[in-house]
């Protein structure tokens, strides 16, 4: 295994003792099939206990490691270090506060995604004794891309809008508001549409396109955002031409 | 310290603490839920489970076939009672999870989809696509989120429970964002925080793995238990140990070694084809794919590596599509961490630490010992696992007991618990706070977190690992009794209060070293090999004098006594675990 430095240029902020963040340098030996995650647990197992950084999984999936690297939002489990040049920028995601280090305070979006009601909104409570609900592998394939969201919030990070304005409901919780409207279970489309539909929901995306760029499990919020401005407006033409009839 | 008052106090919101929360939440409106967790509920490692939850849904399937795949799969150490249970209740579970959105794969007609699974004599794994724990946690997670009742404190890391005359009062717990401490007063607490992968040094298990829940049980009484037994998944990247589901061998993956051989027909499981077929070869149980490899290792039959040996996971033949509809997150974990795309070359892979089949001793309610104590999920040991865990068990298991915790966790809340002097229990709260304050105060300590990290995962994988001896157990346990006595020379690097992982991580190695001992100890006593618990000086299962669950009770002062308890029989006597050809 071919082992070489490299400079690993990290924020550094704790807010009982810094004033503002700062950057802080350290040589790294890693190997070539390394990725960003392990390039700072070697800093924090051999070079200074003191830095703060979120992990877990190390494949992908439980979205505790989005950071900011060479300016792109990524999981650093998944950031590999041959697509880096030798000098690697850390940072914690972008439009979230810093809590200390690489740790952001994330409270906005698990708030927000309480708001857009992400489960099942059913009639009537289906008894279990009547068994499964029955579900096509094409309504099945209607929403699961949706369904794929790690809740990562690298999206939230590379969201401009959601920079400008942090009242913006924001793209992964959109996109899973859209995975339940989508559900051939459920019937909560209307009761979302408060928050969805709303000017802090759908609304204020003004399609970039950076959450579905950055996104590392292909769910493309940004098409969930734009296939709801359509539905929702179908939804409003129809109720002014047919007003007796329910969206 | 500022106290939280609620009915009951969950910790650790994987799968687990997050149906448990739910049945709580349904049984009783009125009743006050704190789920606290030393990551965010999405986090938790429930996220990483791959191939599916199994319970019994088609008509070619039955109870029975549930039953015995189960009670023989773990070399008849699983109390039956409790299987019988799990395996009435498992579809019920996974239906409602059903209900409340998960997202299974199905079949053209709409109903779900089931696959094979290893040990398992019929297809009976729900799944969705190779992502079941990943979806299964997020429909548990979001479905949460229509209970007012539950109130979640997320990056709480709990350090012990509070326990007053054998009667559960609460946890402590440090709020990780301000460095604070918090006593969370509850009638009744549930352990769910999972497993203790971390303890070995080469594991699919995620870092928040450390044994916390077990630890804290098992400091204030509750006996470990089965802690001998540790599952090896057969088929995990080399290097990092990310796991590559047995799903792909469901689907008809084949192992084979450095001559393209398909060894496993040396190891009682074949004849090889026709293939795919049930309870044969690649879809023999993980304990007995794992100690194959081990002897292939031995004979030189495997292929060497920059990250140890390895053999070939070949799924070429299933072709492309298949792969991208049945495995996708097989293919691309492949394709980056391997560099190896599926569709073209075989995935090295090589036995890997995965399930704790042991754990807090429970019955079937999710109870323990302690009054108002309750524990779920692998953190708990009920048993259904006995030696071995069959793959897709563990999923509907957190299901199917994390409801049951709960439900009797509310039965007892209603039953009205015992009352405490908050003299006494103040007295433990502040031990409690001391023993972290001490931790945080201490200068002048010459051991290093990492080093001391290094040296017990080291000695775990050396000493009880795959096959186990009693000289290397002996080892093991006396590298552990030396690794405790440095661990209170540990001096912390980082004093801020704001999320302080270097102080987090030192409590999660108290715990790793509490557990490791309870299952090192275990291991040693248990001079027979069943299971997953192989001895190179023991070769044979002894049932006059091991049909029995081993208990590690905690003490202070050194290493646990080991007691033993009947293994629960109903209607299945132990006999030989039959596969390939052998079957009936």
């Amino acid at each position: 295994m071919r082992q070489a430095f490299r400079q690993l240029e990290v924020l550094r902020y704790d807010p009982d003792t810094d004033s503002a963040p700062h950057f802080q340098t350290y040589e790294v030996p890693c190997q070539d099939d390394w990725v960003v995650l392990d390039a700072i647990n070697y800093v924090k197992e051999n070079l200074d206990r003191t830095l703060s950084y979120r992990w877990s999984c190390h494949m992908a999936v439980c979205g505790s490691c989005g950071l900011v690297v060479n300016g792109e939002s990524v999981l650093a489990c998944h950031a590999f270090l041959r697509d880096y040049p030798e000098k690697i920028r850390v940072e914690p995601l972008g439009n979230f506060p810093i809590e200390r280090d690489l740790v952001v305070m994330i409270d906005d979006f698990v708030e927000k995604l309480r708001t857009v009601k992400p489960y099942i909104v059913s009639k009537k409570e289906r008894a279990i004794e009547f068994g499964e609900t029955l579900q096509s592998p094409e309504k099945l394939a209607a929403y699961k891309q949706y369904a794929d969201c790690i809740n990562c919030l690298l999206c939230y990070s590379a969201c401009p809008q959601y920079g400008l304005n942090d009242n913006f409901v924001g793209p992964a919780a959109l996109a899973l508001a859209h995975r339940y409207n989508l559900d051939s279970r459920d019937v909560g489309r209307s009761a979302r549409a408060d928050v969805v539909a709303s000017n802090p929901g759908i609304w204020e995306c003004s399609f970039v396109g950076a959450c579905s760029e950055v996104c590392p499990k292909n769910v493309d919020p940004a098409a969930s955002i734009q296939q709801m401005k359509i539905a929702i407006t179908a939804d409003y033409f129809m109720r002014l031409l047919m007003p007796w009839r329910k969206p | 310290m500022e106290t939280i008052t609620s009915d009951v106090a969950i910790v650790g919101a994987g799968g687990a603490g997050l149906r448990a929360a739910i049945a709580l939440a349904e049984s009783n409106p009125g009743l006050r839920i704190a789920l606290i967790s030393k990551v965010y509920p999405m986090r938790s490692h429930t996220v990483a489970a791959e191939g599916g939850a199994a319970g019994v849904i088609k008509d070619n399937d039955s109870f029975d076939n549930h039953f015995n795949d189960t009670v023989a799969g773990g070399d008849w150490l699983c109390d039956q009672d409790a299987v019988e249970l799990f395996t009435h209740e498992a579809p019920k579970e996974l239906t409602r999870i059903e209900h409340w959105g998960c997202p299974w794969s199905r079949q053209a007609d709409g109903h779900v989809a089931v696959r094979s699974f290893g040990g398992m004599k019929v297809e009976r794994t729900w799944y969705a696509a190779d992502k079941t724990g990943f979806h299964l946690l997020h429909t548990l997670f979001q479905t949460s989120l229509k209970y007012p009742a539950i109130e979640r404190y997320d990056e709480y890391f709990c350090t012990d429970i509070v326990a007053v005359n054998g009667a559960c009062q609460g946890v402590v717990a440090l709020e990780m964002r301000t460095g604070q401490l918090r006593f969370f007063r509850a009638k009744a607490i549930i352990i769910a925080t999972g497993g203790a992968g971390r303890i070995f040094p080469f594991t699919t298990n995620g870092a928040v793995k450390t044994g916390d829940g077990m630890a804290m049980a098992y400091r204030v009484g509750v006996p470990l238990k089965d802690m001998e037994f540790v599952q090896y998944h057969p088929t995990g990247l080399p290097g990092t140990g990310i796991l590559i589901t047995e799903a792909s061998r469901g689907e008809g993956g084949i192992l084979v070694n450095r001559d393209g051989y398909r060894y496993l027909q040396d190891y009682d499981l074949g004849p090889p084809d026709p293939w795919p077929r049930k309870k044969a070869m690649e879809l023999g149980p993980r304990d007995r794919l794992s100690q194959a490899f081990w002897h292939e290792q031995q004979q030189g039959r495997t292929i060497k590596t920059v990250d140890g040996e390895v053999v070939h996971l070949d799924l070429r033949h299933l072709g492309e599509a298949k792969i991208n509809e049945r495995l996708p997150m097989v293919r691309e974990l492949s394709r980056s961490y391997v560099r190896v795309d599926p569709v073209d070359a075989p995935i090295p892979v090589r036995p890997v630490v995965h399930y704790t089949m042991g754990g807090i001793d429970t019955d079937t309610n999710g109870a323990t010992r302690i009054g108002g104590l309750f524990a779920a999920g692998e953190c708990a040991c009920v048993s259904i696992n006995g030696a071995n865990r069959l793959g897709s068990n563990s999923l509907t298991e957190l299901l199917v007991f994390g409801a049951r915790a709960a439900r009797s966790a509310a039965d007892y809340v209603a039953g009205g618990a015992s009352a405490v002097s908050d003299g006494l229990l103040m007295e433990q709260v502040e031990a409690a706070e001391n023993r972290v304050l001490t931790l945080f105060r201490k200068t002048n300590g010459n051991e290093d977190i990492v080093g001391l990290r290094r040296e017990l995962t080291a000695t775990m994988e050396a000493g009880a690992g795959i096959y186990r001896s009693e000289d290397s157990l002996r080892e093991s346990c006396e590298k552990l009794q030396e690794i405790r006595q440095r661990y209170s020379s540990i001096e912390l690097r980082d004093k801020s209060n704001v999320f302080n992982t270097d102080l987090t991580e030192v409590l999660e190695l108290k715990s790793m070293i509490d557990v490791a001992s309870a299952l090192a100890v275990s291991a040693y006593h248990r001079t027979e090999s069943r299971g997953s618990h192989q001895r190179l000086d023991y070769t044979e299962r002894d049932d006059k004098k091991f049909l029995r669950h081993s208990l590690a009770t905690y003490s202070a002062q050194g290493e646990p006594h080991i007691d033993y308890r009947d293994v629960v029989i109903t209607r299945s006597q132990p006999g030989e675990r039959a596969y390939g050809g052998n079957q009936d």
